[in-house]
C-alpha cells in the first residue's frame, strides 16, 4: 500500500456527468446530503436533458449535477466544476465546457468502447490521444469493478451495471474524506423491501470506497473543514419544494384553502405534483384542461373565498395573460407562479432564463398593473410564496411570483422557520350586516372588500367590464374610468407601504452599484463580496419586489459612478432602472440558458469600473 | 342620519331574506340592455319565474357567464354573479364549485361563447360532470359584434364575414354534449316558454352537469333561424317533444312518430293504436349514447323532426363532491396537516 496524503481545501466544485440511466442526479443528491451532514455550505443544481428517455450514450441525453461546497458561504452551485466524474464519453464531452482547465476528471474506462466513442462524436479516444491534456484523468474500469464486486450476487449482468454509480460514489467519499454512513442508511430504507438490491448498492459503494483507498491512481484525499453556519436546524431544498410549503404554510396561517389550479408544463409541473399531497391541509389541487383553465378555476375559487394559485411557465404566462387582466379588473386575490425558462416560444425548456419580467409587467391589455415578487434562491422560494399570498389577500391583487429553472430545480440548505414566527396573513371578509359596495377601498391599502357567495344580503356582480367606483355598477363613464385606471395602478405602489425594503450590501456611495434581481443574486452576491475584499467601491442592491418598486433604491442610485445591472435576458430590468430612475445604467447580459458565472461578471464589472 | 338610513336598509335586507323569495327578488336593479324584441328577455323572464319555486335562497346561486349578448345575464340577477372573459365561464365555475360545493351554479353562454372560443372548457366541463347548469343560448349568430356567423350557423349562411356562404360545417351542441359525456342533455326554445321553465326545473333538480341548449332568436342579425320551429302553424310538425317512458309521437293531430330502422329513425303516420305500438319509446335515462346521438342528429335533417326535452340523463357522483370525499379521505388517513412535520419531512440536520 502506497502512502497517502490528506490535504486541506476551502471549497469544491463536483460534476457528475453519465448517461439520463446512469442515476447521476441520485448520486448527486446523495453526495449533497453527506456534505450538508458534515457541515459544509453548499449549493447545488441538476442539469437534465430535455428528452425523457435519450438513446444511450448521446451527447444530448447526458445528465449532470453540480454540487460546490464549502466551509465558507457559498452562494452559487460553483462556476467551473474542479472534479468531474465522467461515466461515459458523451459525459465528457458534453462537460467539458464546464470544468476547469485543470480539473480532475474521473471516467469509467469501460465506457470508452468504439460505439460509445463514436456515439459521442469523438474519431478517437481522447484518453488516449492527448487530447485530455492539463486535466488531471483517472481512467477507472468501473463497470468491470462493479461486475467483480458483484460476483456472489444474483442479478443479473445488466442489473449488477446499473449498481456502477455507487461504485463512482465510493471513490468520492474517500477522495473528499466523506463518511458513508448517510448513504449506507438511506439504502437500507430505500431498498429494504429487495434484499438483493439492497445487497448489491451497499457492495458496489463499499468497493468504490475501498478501491480508491486501496489504488496507486488517487494518492491525495481531501477535506474542506465545517462551515460557520447559522445555528438552526436545516434541511436541503430545491427552488419548487420551498415554493410548494411556502403556499401550504400561507395557506394554514390565513385559515383558508389553497386552490392550485394548474397544467403540466416544464419546470412548473412539480409544483402541482408537490401540493397534490397536501389535501390533508385543505389544500385543493385541479390539473385543468389548458393554462387558462388553469387560472380560471383559480380566480373562481377566489371568488368563491379559497386562496386562488396557479403555477406555470413563460408559455403558459402568455395564454393566462388575459385572466390577468379580469383579476386585475375583479380585484381578487391570486398567486400566479411563473417558474421561468429560455424563451421565446417553446425555446429551451430545461433551461433557465430572467426573461419574463416584461412580460408580466406588460403582457396584459390596458393598464393592468399586477404585484410582482422575485425569488432570489432556492430557499428564498418559501418566502417569496408566503409573502405573495400574504400581499395578494391584503391588497385584492393578483402577484406574480417569479423563480426560474436554476432556482426551482437548484438547492440548498434552509434553515428550518419557526412556524409560529411567520407573520400573520389576516382576512377581513365583508359581513352580512353591513351594506356591502363591492369597490368601496380600505383608506390604507385601496383594496376593496372580499365578499363571498353563500353570504346573506351581499349578493353583488362583478366581471371584466369596467366597474364605477365603490357601487361596482358597469359603467362606461369617462371621469370614472380614469379614476379606475389610477386607483388601480395606485393601489399597486401602496403595497411598498407594506413590505419591507431590501438592504444595500456595501456602502451607501462609490464606484458602482451593482442592481439585479432573481436568481441572480448568489452570483452577484459572491462577485461584490470578492470585488470589495480586493478593495473596491462596490454595491450591491437586490430587489425584491419589482412592481412596486422599492423606495429606498432612489436615495442610493445618484450616489455611485456606474450603475450596473447584470440580467440573464436583453436588459429588461435595466430599461425600467433607467426610465424610473433617469439614470445611464449599464447592463451586463447573458442568455445562455444557463446562470451568470462569477468569473465572467467580475471581469465584466472590473472592465466597466475601469472604463471610467 | 346617513347610518340611521344604511341600517335600516340593512335591516329591511334581513327580514326579506328572511321570507319566501318572489320573482321581483331576483332581478337586479340593472337595466337591461338587450335590444326590444331579443329572445333572451323570454329566458330571463322563466329563470326569475322558477328560482323562486326551488328553495334556493338567492345568495346560495351564482351566476357565471362569458361573454356575449347572453353574457350579460348575471348583471340582470340579484344574485352573486361573475362575467367573465370570452370563453372561459366554465374554468370560473368550476374552481366556483370546487371551492364551495354549497352554490348552485349557473353557467350562462352562448353559440360562439361555449361552441367556438370556448369549446375546450365547455367538454372538459361535461366530462368531469360537475354539478353545474349550462344554459347555452344558440341563435347560430355572433350578435355582440354585429353579425358573423358562428359554430351553429349553417352552411351557406350569408353574414358579414361569410358574404357569398359560409363554408363550415356547424356544430350540433346536443351531438357535442352528448359525446362529451354530459349527464343531462335537453334542449328548449326561447318561445317555448313553459317548456323552458320545466326544463330548467329538472335541470337544477339533476345532480351533476346539465346542459340546457335553448334555441334563441335574435331578431337584429338573424331573425326567424328557428321560426318553423315557433310559429303556430308550423311547429307542432316541426317540433317533438320528448318525455320520458312515451312513444315518440308529434304533429299537429299527433298523427306522426318515429321508429327505428337499423341506425336510423324513420317517420311513420299513425292512423290507430297499433301504429302506435310499433313506435320507438323514449328512454332518457342512460348511459348509452348511441341512441341519444341519434336523436340529436334529427336536428340536422330537414325532413325530420327537431327534438326538445331531455335527451339523455344519468346519475353519476358529481365530480365536485368526489373531490371533496377524496379530501377527507387523504385527511383521515395523514391526519389532519401539521406545518412543523411540513416542514421537518425529508432529512434535517441540527448546527449547533
Amino acid at each position: 500500500m502506497t502512502t497517502k496524503s490528506s490535504k486541506e481545501l476551502d471549497h469544491v466544485t463536483i460534476r457528475f456527468a453519465g448517461d439520463s440511466g446512469d442515476g447521476m442526479q441520485l448520486t448527486g443528491n446523495q453526495f449533497t446530503r453527506t456534505t450538508a451532514l458534515s457541515i459544509n455550505d453548499l449549493s447545488t443544481f441538476p442539469d437534465f436533458p430535455a428528452e425523457i428517455r435519450a438513446p444511450a450514450g448521446s451527447v444530448y441525453g447526458v445528465s449532470g449535477f453540480q454540487i460546490h461546497f464549502s466551509s465558507e458561504e457559498v452562494h452559487t452551485p460553483g462556476d467551473k466544476a474542479d472534479v468531474l466524474v465522467a461515466m461515459n464519453p458523451a459525459a465528457l464531452q458534453a462537460s467539458l465546457k464546464f470544468i476547469q482547465n485543470n480539473a480532475v476528471i474521473i471516467l469509467n474506462k469501460d465506457a470508452f468502447t468504439p460505439r460509445n466513442l463514436k456515439l459521442a462524436g469523438y474519431e478517437e479516444d481522447p484518453t488516449e490521444n492527448g487530447k485530455l491534456k492539463g486535466y488531471q484523468v483517472y481512467s477507472v474500469d468501473i463497470s468491470r469493478l462493479t461486475q467483480d464486486a458483484l460476483e456472489d450476487i444474483e442479478l443479473t449482468h445488466k442489473e449488477k451495471e446499473r449498481c456502477k454509480n455507487f461504485f463512482a460514489l465510493g471513490i468520492v467519499y474517500w477522495l473528499y474524506t466523506r463518511k458513508m454512513e448517510p448513504t449506507v442508511e438511506w439504502i437500507k430504507k430505500k431498498f429494504a423491501a429487495q434484499p438483493l438490491w439492497l445487497k448489491a448498492n451497499l457492495e458496489v459503494l463499499k468497493a468504490g470506497r475501498n478501491f480508491a483507498e486501496a489504488t496507486e491512481l488517487f494518492r491525495t484525499s481531501y477535506k474542506v473543514t465545517r462551515a460557520k453556519i447559522k445555528p438552526g436546524i436545516y434541511r436541503q431544498v430545491t427552488g419548487n419544494e420551498a415554493l410548494v410549503i411556502g403556499l401550504v404554510a400561507a395557506g394554514e396561517k390565513s385559515g383558508r384553502n389553497i386552490f392550485l389550479g394548474s397544467y403540466p408544463i416544464t419546470p412548473a409541473s412539480e409544483i402541482l405534483q408537490m401540493m397534490s399531497h397536501h389535501k390533508n391541509f385543505g389544500v385543493k389541487t385541479f390539473q385543468a384542461e389548458d393554462e387558462m383553465a388553469a387560472i380560471g378555476a383559480a380566480l373562481g375559487a377566489s371568488f368563491a373565498g379559497d386562496i386562488g394559485v396557479t403555477a406555470t411557465s413563460g408559455p403558459g404566462m402568455a395564454l393566462k395573460s388575459e385572466f390577468l387582466g379580469l383579476a386585475v379588473m375583479t380585484e381578487l386575490p391570486l398567486v400566479v407562479c411563473d417558474i421561468q425558462r429560455a424563451g421565446p416560444s417553446t425555446g429551451m425548456p430545461t433551461k433557465t432564463e430572467q426573461s419574463d419580467l416584461n412580460q408580466v409587467l406588460y403582457g396584459r391589455s390596458g393598464e393592468a398593473p399586477l404585484a410582482v415578487i422575485a425569488a432570489k434562491s432556492p430557499a428564498d422560494c418559501f418566502h417569496a410564496a408566503y409573502e405573495a399570498v400574504k400581499i395578494a389577500v391584503q391588497f385584492m391583487t393578483p402577484v406574480v411570483v417569479l423563480s426560474d429553472v436554476y432556482l426551482a430545480n437548484g438547492a440548498e440548505p434552509w434553515n428550518i422557520p419557526d412556524e409560529s414566527s411567520l407573520p400573520p396573513i389576516e382576512i377581513h371578509f365583508a359581513q352580512p350586516d353591513k351594506i356591502y359596495e363591492p369597490y368601496r377601498r380600505n383608506e390604507d391599502t385601496l383594496a376593496r372588500q372580499w365578499a363571498l357567495p353563500g353570504t346573506p344580503n351581499l349578493q353583488h356582480r362583478i366581471g371584466g367590464l369596467e366597474k364605477e367606483n365603490i357601487t361596482g355598477d358597469v359603467s362606461y363613464d369617462p371621469d370614472n374610468h380614469d379614476e379606475m385606471v389610477r386607483l388601480r395602478a395606485q393601489k399597486i405602489q401602496r403595497i411598498g407601504d407594506f413590505v419591507e425594503e431590501p438592504e444595500i450590501f456595501g456602502d451607501e456611495s462609490g464606484d458602482a452599484l451593482i442592481v439585479s434581481w432573481g436568481s441572480t443574486y448568489g452570483t452577484v452576491l459572491t462577485v461584490v463580496e470578492q470585488l470589495r475584499r480586493e478593495g473596491k467601491k462596490v454595491s450591491f442592491y437586490h430587489l425584491r419586489w419589482i412592481n412596486p418598486l422599492p423606495r429606498s433604491l432612489k436615495k442610493y442610485i445618484g450616489n455611485f459612478e456606474k450603475v450596473i445591472v447584470p440580467e440573464v435576458n436583453l436588459g429588461q430590468l435595466s430599461k425600467i432602472i433607467r426610465s424610473e430612475y433617469l439614470v445611464d445604467a449599464v447592463n451586463f447580459n447573458q442568455v445562455k440558458g444557463l446562470p451568470l458565472r462569477v468569473e465572467e461578471l467580475k471581469d465584466a464589472i472590473n472592465k466597466i469600473i475601469e472604463a471610467g | 342620519m346617513a347610518e340611521k338610513v344604511a341600517e335600516q336598509k340593512v335591516e329591511a335586507k334581513i327580514k326579506k331574506s328572511e321570507s319566501r323569495e318572489v320573482k321581483e327578488d331576483f332581478g337586479s336593479d340593472q337595466e337591461v340592455r338587450w335590444c326590444p324584441g331579443c329572445g333572451d328577455y323570454a329566458i330571463l323572464a322563466q329563470m326569475k319565474r322558477v328560482l323562486p319555486d326551488l328553495g334556493i335562497p338567492r345568495e346560495k346561486t351564482v351566476f357565471i357567464s362569458g361573454i356575449g349578448c347572453s353574457s350579460r345575464f348575471p348583471y340582470y340577477m340579484n344574485t352573486y354573479g361573475f362575467h367573465t372573459i370570452h370563453g372561459r365561464a366554465p374554468t370560473i365555475a368550476t374552481g366556483l364549485k370546487l371551492a364551495n360545493p354549497e352554490l348552485s351554479v349557473w353557467l350562462i353562454t352562448g353559440d360562439g361563447d361555449g361552441l367556438s372560443i370556448g369549446g375546450n372548457h365547455l367538454i372538459h366541463l361535461f366530462r368531469r360532470n360537475l354539478n353545474i347548469n349550462v344554459v347555452l343560448f344558440n341563435n347560430q349568430i355572433y350578435g355582440l359584434t354585429k353579425g358573423q356567423f358562428s359554430p351553429t350557423s349553417p352552411v351557406g349562411k350569408v353574414t358579414k364575414t361569410t358574404p357569398y356562404g359560409s363554408l363550415s360545417n356547424p356544430f350540433n351542441p346536443i351531438s357535442m354534449a352528448l359525446a362529451a359525456g354530459a349527464s343531462f342533455v335537453a334542449r328548449t326554445i326561447d318561445r317555448h316558454t313553459k317548456h323552458m321553465a320545466e326544463i330548467f326545473r329538472r335541470a337544477v333538480d339533476h345532480e351533476g352537469c346539465s346542459f340546457v341548449e335553448v334555441y334563441q332568436n335574435c331578431n337584429i342579425f338573424n331573425d326567424g333561424a328557428f321560426k318553423e320551429l315557433t310559429e303556430a302553424e308550423t311547429k307542432l310538425d316541426t317540433v317533438i317533444q320528448l318525455e320520458d317512458g312515451q312513444p315518440l309521437v308529434y304533429g299537429k293531430e299527433n298523427n306522426k312518430g318515429l321508429q327505428l330502422k337499423g341506425f336510423n329513425f324513420e317517420v311513420k303516420d299513425i292512423r290507430d293504436e297499433k301504429d302506435v305500438s310499433g313506435l320507438h319509446v323514449h328512454a332518457e335515462k342512460t348511459t348509452n349514447t348511441a341512441y341519444a346521438y341519434l336523436l340529436s342528429k334529427l336536428s340536422d335533417n330537414p325532413e325530420m323532426p327537431t327534438p326538445i326535452g331531455v335527451f339523455r340523463k344519468f346519475d353519476e357522483k358529481p365530480y365536485e363532491i368526489k373531490f371533496h370525499e377524496q379530501m377527507e379521505a387523504v385527511k383521515e388517513k395523514k391526519g389532519k396537516g401539521d406545518l412543523k412535520k411540513l416542514f421537518l419531512t425529508s432529512d434535517t440536520w441540527t448546527v449547533d
